[in-house]
């Protein structure tokens, strides 16, 4: 498996006025062309290792690492600009709610014409005729109407996978979604999921998969890793998922309704201290 | 052919839909003048100045004040005298000054020029600079810059315009004579240009009279300046927080994960959002100049609306204060009209649909 991104003891950090809060402390994965899914409930630090790898860790944070490098290319001594080439064009990301991370002023084509001019030279025509290629791509029926609706003018669906659009327009090689159905209703979430694991896998694209559901995160991704306290506690294959050995992983395995099955008294997650050590 | 079809219904309805918008908008413009009316109207009345005193003075004989009570009108009931303004009003007859003895409507023309001239200069001096300040100091959040602009809208706040006014004078006219003294022209122009609108940098401009427009420039430049300074000092306040809402939205995150630069995020992507509710603070900001900065305008000796409004006051001239209020009132109304139609060029989610 050559690898498409290697990740090597990531911290993140961040000075506040009462200590230094660590998001992340200290991760180490791999990632070739595969889908690897990152579960953890908030505050694990799931959607902050995602912002590390794309250089969007806001400030005052500190990013560190043994090793960060994506492509061949060393992101640890990448400057701004080399960044800012590689986001949108090579590695890009999806955020959770279309409903927050659309412009809203700016009409859906303008928006993911602007991804495409800004990376590649090419003519407004080129850049609308490539635009409604990539509507189509997602599954957009009427691209052409689409292209001129604003963000509010669609519906929650429609944006998500205009946001897909967005970012894919460019073919990166690498795709982080960071909770990209949660904000979605249940029947349409697998819509965009499908759409999404097509498009990856079609496009022979590295993804990033983060969520707060193992369920669907075992059933869409190869490997699955999950994270408690900043720290990944469990690797799995997708497969092994019964066979978690970690406690944290067990019980939120144990939390997922079965049907037939009698829930009384409902299961409780005891987080032990030494989970966080 | 079925789509053709179905749009004629949907042409109509949006036809009709914009008929309707625009009778409401009508009735809303019509009510809203009928309250400015009758407010000024009863003002006028209930306050305790006697208009017949003013023309007659207060050693005329009582046979004389009552003959003139009655050629003006104060006899009859006040509902009657109410229905007579309203017809003057309505057709642009405000009655004449006491003061200046020229039909009130006319000494407005002279006047509000004025100070539409030196409120446009101020804000859009204002708005220019204040607008780029507030969005330094929200993307430098913390830093010396942020502290610097705060420092200097604070300043431009709370300092006296009169004191600052004064000073200015002192330096850049008396000083440096960088600057003309007080008043619109040099007194060598005031006889000779001929205006047309009362604007006087578009006058000389429009008929190319250079040494007219840069002479008007250079008496406009500090009460301008200055009235800019004030305005600034809010606009610069209102963008740094609009900027800071817009910079922590997600479709920042988004912007930075398309990998667009930093200039690029805040100058269009922000910025495009955070001036839809800037449009409103510019437009109200505007307006208030536009009441006529008494101060700034008796300082620099700037004949405007403010000055006539205080004159007229002080000398029991209620025609000309009332007349006055009420082209006062038109132009907030109009400003407020037309930051409502900015707005929802600018937003597209206030458009209908």
């Amino acid at each position: 498996m050559t690898s498409l991104l290697t990740v090597s003891n990531l911290s993140v950090t961040y000075p506040t006025r009462t200590g230094i809060v660590e998001a992340v402390r200290g991760i180490s994965f791999q990632l070739g062309r595969e889908r690897l899914g990152i579960v953890g409930e908030s505050g694990s630090g799931k959607s902050q290792t995602g912002r590390a790898i794309m250089g969007l860790t806001p400030s005052p944070g500190v990013v560190q690492a043994d090793a960060l490098s994506f492509s061949g290319v060393d992101l640890l001594k990448a400057g701004p600009s080399t960044w800012r080439d590689m986001r949108g064009s090579r590695m890009a990301m999806i955020l959770q709610d279309p409903k927050f991370s659309l412009n809203p002023v700016m009409t859906i084509g303008r928006q993911i014409t602007e991804t495409l001019r800004h990376h590649e030279n090419v003519s407004k025509r080129e850049a609308r005729r490539r635009a409604l290629a990539m509507l189509e791509a997602v599954q957009i029926t009427d691209p052409e109407r689409v292209f001129g609706l604003y963000p509010h003018e669609v519906s929650g669906g429609m944006g998500q996978r205009a946001m897909i659009a967005m970012m894919l327009v460019c073919g990166p090689e690498l795709l982080i979604a960071d909770e990209p159905t949660s904000a979605l209703d249940v029947t349409v979430q697998l819509e965009v999921l499908g759409i999404l694991d097509r498009l990856v896998r079609d496009n022979g694209m590295g993804l990033i998969f983060i969520s707060h559901d193992l369920r669907l995160v075992s059933s869409f991704c190869d490997r699955v890793l999950v994270m408690y306290a900043g720290r990944i506690v469990e690797e799995l294959a997708s497969a092994d998922l019964s066979k978690a050995t970690h406690p944290y992983t067990q019980g939120l395995l144990d939390c997922t309704p079965k049907i037939g099955e009698s829930r009384h008294p409902l299961p409780v997650l005891e987080r032990q201290k030494e989970w966080a050590a | 052919m079925a789509a053709i079809e179905a749009s004629k219904p949907a042409r109509r309805r949006r036809v009709r839909g914009l008929a309707v918008n625009f009778g409401r908008f009508a009735i809303m413009l019509a009510t809203t003048f009928l309250g400015l009316l009758a407010v000024t109207f009863f003002i006028g009345r209930v306050v305790p100045i006697d208009p017949v005193l003013a023309i007659v003075g207060d050693r005329a004989p009582a046979s004389v004040v009552e003959r003139v009570r009655e050629q003006m009108g104060f006899n009859l009931p006040l509902w009657e005298q109410f229905f007579i303004y309203l017809k003057q009003a309505l057709a642009g007859d405000f009655g004449i000054s006491v003061l200046t003895t020229n039909p009130v409507l006319e000494d407005i023309r002279n006047v509000f020029p004025a100070t539409l001239e030196l409120a446009t200069v101020g804000t859009l001096i204002g708005a220019g600079l204040g607008v780029p300040l507030g969005v330094v100091a929200a993307v430098r959040r913390g830093s010396i810059a942020d502290q610097i602009v705060r420092i200097v809208g604070l300043i431009g706040y709370s300092v006296p315009i009169f004191w600052l006014g004064l000073l200015s004078l002192l330096l850049f006219y008396a000083r440096l004579k960088w600057v003309a003294y007080p008043g619109r022209l040099d007194v060598a122009y005031e006889y000779t240009f001929t205006p047309i609108t009362g604007l006087y940098l578009f006058d000389a401009a429009w008929t190319r009279q250079w040494d007219v427009l840069w002479d008007a420039f250079r008496h406009i430049i500090l009460p301008g300046s200055l009235l800019g300074y004030f305005s600034l000092a809010y606009i610069s306040r209102m963008t740094r927080s609009f900027m800071l809402n817009e910079l922590g939205q997600e479709y920042i995150v988004a912007a930075r994960a398309k990998g667009l630069s930093e200039r690029r995020i805040v100058w269009f992507h922000a910025l495009r959002n955070a001036s839809v509710p800037l449009v409103t603070v510019i437009a109200l900001s505007y307006a208030g100049l536009l009441e006529g900065s008494v101060l700034t305008e008796t300082v620099f000796s700037w004949p405007g609306i403010g000055l006539y409004i205080t004159n007229s006051l002080q000398n029991a001239d209620m025609n000309a204060v009332l007349g006055g209020t009420i082209v006062i009132g038109s132009v907030f109304i109009a400003i407020n009209l037309f930051s409502d139609f900015l707005y929802r060029l600018l937003d597209p989610r206030t458009r209908a649909k």
